[in-house]
């Protein structure tokens, strides 16, 4: 990861349009973002999102701010700086006949991929790690054919006991993400 | 006992202290029109374009710190409000706006009159709703109330499909609604007051700019106090006008493109900032990179977003304006600044802030007369140009939330319908819309409003057949090149007959108390179209992409600019 890429996590309401309202907000302001990912969080009807910024074009403390603004923003952390588990995964649809195959084989397995289809013109490889390493796999089929790359983007988690979404994050109800998520708010604060 | 979700929708209202509805209908709100003489307590009135509606909610609710309220029908009733929400929108103004929407059935398949509302305005809303069950609808009025008027206000979308409005449910209203991701921060941070009292305590040149976050937070008691205790002057934002009395000793006017040059040049040379719920418009900053180059600054405002947004801080402060400066005041000590006073005093002796000798009709005399009338006392709102600034140059604001003004949206238009929500608001005071021609014309059909609900709004047309303020411009950056501003007007006088209200032109300057008199004793709205020296420009003016240090005054009176720099780079325009 270099140092001018941020990672920030969310923990938003699933509310109707939400994804709207934070894609609404990164065009409208500017905010050169690198990734979005989202899927659901260990709180019913809450989800949870990576996003990635390019910190040398978009001011990343603004981008966290503004996210915060967004009402249903729970809660947002910039966790750049923390030590985390940061992962991707990728879909790669390699060209090959029976000639290449075993080739393309002994790379997905030093990248510990797997092979998730295979038909006879072609090999599906799904990849799992750092964006670095997912790149690198990428540029080694890059000798092969690539017929279709889905990447989804990172998703990331602070090492250790509790995120700094834990604490919102122990709730299992929606009322009680609302009472801590509350609690939660008052923190995240520029203040001092 | 079951209520349709119409009748949630007044009960809810009601229960949120609403008495005013600005609204139009339509097919989708019919359901909701047909249960409002059920409730005579909530008053509604018709305006005449949706628009119009928007900012007479927002007109009311700045003048009386309330939510303001305006309903429209589906698709075109919806997107006739939209100048209106960004209008409130970017000055903070505390709205709901409630629009019908087809029948949940139809949604999503372009049915009659079907706009995606919600997504239209979700940039230019602090939050918005589609309501799809009538179950909900208290529970989201609630919120929607909340969300508006606390924090940092917005204005809040409502959007209910028609069927909606018909369906039957159990009303219950809910006590606390307030959701999870939601939670201003009152308080400010304790050590962070502690410094900025220190940098307040050590500085020799300071400076209060205060915007209108010191009228929505009320904290009129607490800002007077932090300037007379360390005898700092205060220079306001166009949208902070009145929070400081401008007649008071330490008031310096207001600052920023047609600020009054004393203010600009306080700002420019000011070692401590002490920037109050303000924004850093680029209207007040200038050329933002020179802006208070020489100061520290404090910046204290309730929207953790506006800290470090445009310009760099020294000491952020997020909390609520009142209790941050209730806390601040006791750490800061009593001073003098003598020295610094009497720099300011100089400039303002230099270049004072006063209408210019003039034998024909100019518009600031007209303003200065109708302050004169009042006493100072009426509620001024305006139109956007020219016109506006001159209001805010030559009309004195005592008084909180008496200069209802577009600022941040600048919406021509906004006048007459702004005037219109704040007399509804404020029966009592004298409210008067001092508007351009060319701004009165984009909404000059509430005058039928005014008459239909008896609103009396007295209006000042300050008429120089232009669009004023696109001219001074084409003047001074375009050679001249009067493209598209000459404006041919009707007889505004006629127009007001044939709306039945009594009206009058003013020519000459002796014209002018006697008129603005006879407006003052009738009972009811009154108009006069003033026709005023066509080309006089608004000075001073800092140039747009200019620093506040190279306003430029008036040339008839100064013949020069004020500081040596004249070159006035071009740009934003
Ligand atoms: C809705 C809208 N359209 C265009 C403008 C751009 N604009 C700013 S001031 C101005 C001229 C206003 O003319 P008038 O109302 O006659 O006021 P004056 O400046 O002459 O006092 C214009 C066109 C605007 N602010 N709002
Ligand atoms: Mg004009």
């Amino acid at each position: 990861m270099t140092a001018t890429k941020h990672t920030l996590v969310a923990l938003v309401a699933d509310q109707p349009g939400v994804l709207n309202r934070i894609a609404s907000l990164f065009r409208r302001r500017g905010f050169n973002i690198e990734s979005v990912t989202v899927g659901h969080s260990e709180v019913a009807n809450y989800s949870r999102l990576t996003i990635v910024v390019d910190g040398s074009t978009t001011s990343v403390e603004q981008v966290r701010k503004q996210l915060d603004k967004v009402i249903d923003v729970v809660k947002v952390s910039d966790i750049s700086s923390d030590n985390i588990v940061a992962r991707e995964m990728a879909l790669i649809k390699v060209k090959s006949g029976s000639a290449s195959r075993g080739e393309i084989i002994e790379i997905a397995d030093l990248f510990r991929a797997s092979i998730v289809d295979v038909a006879s013109e072609s090999l599906t490889i799904c990849v799992t790690g750092e964006e670095d390493k997912v790149d690198a796999l990428i540029q080694l089929l890059r000798g092969f054919t690539i017929k279709e790359i889905a990447r989804t983007g990172r998703v990331a988690m602070s090492r250790g006991e509790i995120g700094p979404l834990g604490a919102a994050g122990g709730a299992t109800t929606a009322a009680e993400a609302r009472r801590r998520g509350r609690n939660l708010k008052t923190k995240g604060v520029t203040n001092g | 006992m079951k209520l349709s979700g119409a009748q949630i929708l007044c009960e809810s209202l009601q229960k949120e202290g609403a008495e005013v509805i600005f609204g139009f209908p339509g097919g989708s709100v019919l359901p909701l029109y047909d249960v409002l003489p059920q409730y005579p307590k909530l008053r509604h009135i018709l305006v005449r374009h949706e628009q119009g509606a928007a900012h007479a909610a927002d007109g009311y609710a700045r003048a009386t710190g309330k939510v303001g309220v305006c309903v429209a029908t589906s698709g075109p009733g919806a997107t006739n409000l939209v100048t209106g929400i960004a209008n409130a929108c970017l000055d903070s103004v505390p709205v709901v706006a409630i629009t019908g929407q087809v029948a949940r059935p139809f949604i999503g398949k372009d049915a009659f009159q079907e706009v995606d509302i919600t997504g239209i305005t979700l940039p230019i809303t602090k939050y918005n709703y589609q309501v799809h069950s009538a179950g909900k609808i208290a529970a989201t009025i609630k919120e929607a109330f909340y969300l508006a008027r606390t924090g940092r206000p917005g204005p809040i979308l409502i959007d209910v499909p028609r069927d909606v409005f018909a369906e039957p449910a159990d009303f219950q209203y809910p006590t606390e609604h307030v959701p999870p991701g939601y939670r201003p921060i009152l308080q400010g941070h304790p050590t962070q007051i502690k410094k900025a009292a220190k940098l307040i305590n050590e500085a020799k040149q300071p400076v209060i700019l205060a915007g209108r976050g010191v009228q929505i937070s009320g904290a009129y008691d607490e800002l007077k106090a932090l300037a007379e205790t360390a005898q700092i002057p205060v220079i306001t934002t166009l949208l902070g006008i009145g929070c400081f009395p401008g007649s008071h000793a330490l008031s310096y006017g207001w600052a920023g493109m047609h600020g009054m040059a004393y203010a600009n040049l306080a700002i420019n040379d000011t070692d401590l900032l002490i920037a109050v719920g303000m924004r850093f418009d680029d209207r007040v900053t200038g050329n933002v990179n020179a802006f208070a180059s020489k100061a520290r600054v404090i910046h204290i405002d309730i929207d953790p977003a506006e800290i470090g947004k445009n310009v760099p801080v020294d000491v952020p402060i997020v909390g609520d304006i009142g209790t941050v400066l209730r806390a601040l005041n006791k750490q800061v000590s009593s001073a003098r600044h003598l020295e610094w006073l009497r720099q300011l005093d100089g400039w303002r002796g230099k270049y004072p802030n006063e209408v210019r000798d003039s034998s024909s009709l100019i518009p600031q005399y007209v303003v200065n007369q109708i302050y004169q009338a009042t006493r100072g006392e009426a509620i001024i709102a305006t139109g956007v140009g020219q016109n506006q600034m001159w209001a805010a140059q030559h009309y004195t604001f005592d008084k909180p939330n008496a200069l209802v003004t577009s600022g941040g949206l600048g919406t021509m238009g906004f006048g007459l319908p702004a005037a219109l929500g704040v007399k509804v608001g404020c029966p009592d005071r004298t409210v008067w819309c001092i508007d351009g021609d060319g701004s009165f014309q984009m909404t000059l059909h509430e005058l039928a409003t005014l008459v239909q609900d008896r609103i009396a709004v007295k209006i000042a047309i300050l008429n120089n057949g232009y669009l004023g303020m696109v001219r001074q411009w084409q003047e001074l950056f375009y050679k001249k090149n009067y493209v598209a501003t000459p404006l041919s007007c009707p007889d505004f006088v006629k127009i007001a007959e044939a709306y039945c209200i009594p009206a009058l032109r003013v020519e000459y300057r002796e014209e002018v108390k006697p008129a603005i008199e006879q407006a003052m004793a009738h009972d009811g709205p009154f108009l006069i179209d003033f026709h005023v020296e066509p080309e006089e420009n608004v000075y001073p003016m800092v140039a747009p992409g200019a620093s506040l240090a190279e306003v430029m005054v008036a040339p008839e009176r100064h013949h020069k600019k004020v500081s040596d720099s004249a070159k006035l780079p071009v740009s934003n325009i």
